[in-house]
């Protein structure tokens, strides 16, 4: 897996399914996205953006939550078929 | 020897993550008592039921919500506070069992903790939508616990669920890896030995979470350091994914999962959470919320108006004169002003909010107005409070306590009490609607919106933000459940009938009495350092301080204490006096919730703060007015 195959949360456009790889940052923001279920390894879909530079919606094991952009920015991704022959 | 049967459970809590059922499932047994709604954080206090068994008498407590025992805002905390304080003999956990997998963490926490518990999976009608089936039995075999499937909001299972409560046994936990079990057993043997909650503490002290006494701060750090540095991790991160890995596995043993039926409830989103459309239709149904509101309103005035009028003409020539008489009037007054001016408003108003609150549509609004949020230092989630806060200040005030940050939580209560709560609706709609217009109202909410987010942009510049922005869960669309909106209603309500009614009916006896006797015209003297510069009446005086107590109070006060009654001032006074209202010191019980979440020196500051800005801004319309 090559590590320019992970994409920040924010520039994924709707409708786009990955995997969680991680979180930037110090382990604060990571324990309060576990609470929701946004761990590495889990399936994530954006589904919107929000108006005016609002949050990004995702789903995670069929749950829906809304991240701000500035946290949002952080997740890292991996889009499905983004490693496809490799 | 068979084991002896523990003791009946006198005090049951309600534990579970947020949104997960649990205010509805308390209602279902001790009676309406508790606010429910479709948003995670409806709860952020402890409430409590009495209920017979039986013979027995066991008090039931409804807890906020909490994704999970460990760190969370001041309303989870106040779940695992109660819980530690070792007053619980048993838990209900309440479980969304649409999302087990994510709820059985908790339960795993709870497990650590060791108290005596059942298993409520709530929400057994979602799971089935959702193509998911658990085997009860199983679950129950593996977590050792009684495992009872309900649907709160319909009332099924809830007896079953009751009848379970004797059986309930501290949860049984499956093994976390052997690493995470090593480090949690050896901070645990650290502990002294009177300590109740071995694994919970340990487990606390583990992830970081609570700054370890002096005598065990080298075992803790021995062995937090270890853990860290064999998973490459941090030491709270590691538990937590031990945790999420074991109610994985528990989740496979337990749950089978089909496909899930699409309809119209995931598909609502793709319109109502559009980044084009979606905006405009969050207008629409404020709009429509108000416009509605003020159309039934009306409606149902007309219809009460009439007869009451010559009712109460009646009892006035009846009454003859003297103070006894005014006393007797005024009192009477009261209580038609209550009967006419607030509830046909009031209802409906409540209604709606309800409904609102219940199909869902908070947290979307949250969503879609977090961007510009941002742009006066808060983030989405504060949504939430303002938009309870056109009800009433002091829910919005508490509902601060589901923001993480202390300074936003701050800066929310501080916007939110000027955020016109259904009192001031009254007053807008008693006053400016009918004799200005529907347009100057509407002004009047769009200039309000404009001044809380100046003085939040304002604000933001004293107290910058390092908050990580906003982190909410949207939780699915549901029906709105006829029980749940008129019983909350009705909730609301009361404190208006038990309060406020006998409160209007008190005033207005005693303005009658002051006027009977002559001194009305005193009292307002001394209150013209207030009037005089807004260019209102004498008599407006004592209605304008007494709104202090109630905000409709004022309107419903300066109609009787003004000889002609309120149509007699001019428009550019009613608009004077509503901003004044509007925006002056929120009521009494606004400022108790303040002086109770932000200390009394920020809530001495609100005040004085609110009454400048009311000043500063009724003086503003007045200069706008005439010139
Ligand atoms: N479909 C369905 N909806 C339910 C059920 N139980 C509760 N609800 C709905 O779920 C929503 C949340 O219910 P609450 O009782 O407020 O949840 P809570 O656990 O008290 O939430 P917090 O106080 O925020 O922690 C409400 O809209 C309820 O009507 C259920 O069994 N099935
Ligand atoms: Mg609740």
């Amino acid at each position: 897996m090559s590590f320019d195959l992970l994409r920040p949360l924010t520039d994924l456009p709707p409708g786009t399914e990955g995997v969680l790889v991680g979180v930037h940052g110090g382990p604060g923001a990571s324990l309060r996205l576990r609470r929701l279920g946004l761990r590495p390894g889990a399936r994530v879909r954006t589904l919107a953006l929000g108006p005016w530079g609002g949050p990004v919606l995702v789903e995670v094991d069929g749950c829906r939550v809304a991240l701000g952009r500035g946290l949002a920015r952080r997740v890292l991704v991996r889009p499905n078929g983004a490693d496809a022959g490799t | 020897m068979p084991e002896p049967e523990p003791p009946f459970p006198r005090r049951v809590a309600l534990v579970g993550q947020p949104n997960s059922g649990k205010s509805t499932l308390f209602n279902g047994v001790v009676g309406y008592r508790a606010v429910a709604s479709n948003f995670p954080g409806t709860t952020v206090e402890a409430l409590r039921g009495q209920i017979r068994l039986g013979p027995h008498r066991v008090e039931v407590v409804d807890l906020p919500g909490t994704y999970s025992l460990l760190g969370g805002d001041p309303a989870e905390r106040v779940a695992r506070e109660f819980l530690l304080a070792g007053a619980v003999d048993a838990v209900v956990h309440v479980a969304d069992a649409s999302r087990l997998e994510r709820s059985l963490e908790l339960t795993l926490e709870l497990a650590e903790l060791g108290l005596p518990a059942v298993l409520c999976l709530n929400m057994a009608d979602e799971a089935e939508h959702r193509g998911i089936r658990i085997n009860r039995e199983k679950l129950s075999a593996i977590l050792r616990v009684p495992v009872v499937a309900t649907v709160a909001s319909r009332g099924q299972g809830l007896e079953e669920l009751l009848a379970s409560l004797p059986q309930a046994r501290p949860i049984h936990r499956p093994p976390y890896p052997s690493d995470v079990e090593r480090a949690l057993a050896a901070v645990g043997q650290a502990l002294p030995r009177e300590e109740p909650f071995r694994t919970h503490r340990a487990a606390q002290l583990l992830a970081g979470e609570e700054e370890p006494p002096p005598e065990l701060r080298p075992v803790v750090k021995e062995v937090r350091g270890k853990l860290g540095a064999c998973r490459g991790e941090d030491p709270a991160l590691a538990l937590a994914d031990a945790r999420h890995a074991a109610a994985a596995r528990v989740f496979e043993a337990v749950a089978m999962v089909g496909s899930a039926r699409v309809g119209w409830r995931e598909r609502a989103d793709d319109l109502l959470m559009h980044p084009v459309v979606g905006f405009p239709l969050l207008l629409l149904v404020l709009f429509g919320l108000f416009g509605s509101v003020y159309w039934a309103g009306s409606a149902l005035e007309g219809l009460l108006a009439p007869g009451l009028d010559a009712l109460s003409e009646g009892i006035s020539r009846a009454l003859g004169a003297g103070p006894l008489a005014a006393l007797l009037r005024g009192a009477w007054d009261g209580l038609v002003a209550g009967l006419v001016l607030v509830l046909p408003y009031l209802v409906p108003f409540l209604l709606l909010l309800a409904f609102l609150e219940d199909v869902g549509y908070l947290p979307r609004a949250g969503f879609l107005l977090d961007g510009l949020m941002h742009k006066v230092g808060l983030h989405g989630k504060s949504v939430i409070p303002f938009l309870l806060g056109y009800g009433c200040s002091v829910p919005a005030v508490l509902t601060t306590r589901i923001l993480d940050e202390e300074r936003d939580r701050i800066l929310t209560a501080a916007l939110a009490v000027m955020v016109p709560c259904a009192g001031r609706t009254i007053v807008i709609l008693g006053l400016v609607v009918r004799y200005v217009g529907p347009w100057a109202a509407l002004l009047l909410y769009l200039g309000n919106l404009l001044v809380i987010a100046l003085v939040g942009w304002a604000l933001t510049r004293l107290l910058p933000s390092e908050s990580p922005g906003l982190i909410l869960e949207i939780p699915p669309y549901r029906l709105p459940r006829g029980r749940n909106l008129l019983g909350k209603t009705w909730l609301r309500l009361k404190g208006f009938a038990l309060l406020a009614w006998p409160l209007l009916a008190v005033s207005s006896a005693f303005l009658a009495l002051l006027e009977a006797l002559g001194w009305a015209e005193g009292l307002n003297a001394g209150f013209r350092f207030l009037t005089w510069p807004l260019g209102l009446p004498a008599e407006a005086g004592v209605p304008l301080v007494l709104g202090v107590l109630r905000k409709e109070l004022s309107l419903v006060m300066l109609g009787e204490a003004l000889p002609g009654g309120v149509a007699a001032l001019s428009v550019g006074q009613m608009l004077v006096f509503t901003v004044f209202v509007l925006f002056y010191v929120p009521c009494l019980a606004t400022v108790g919730a303040l002086g109770r979440e932000l200390g009394w020196k920020r809530t001495g500051l609100v005040v004085l703060g609110t009454t400048a800005l009311g000043l500063l801004l009724a003086l503003l319309v007045r200069g706008l007015v005439r010139g």
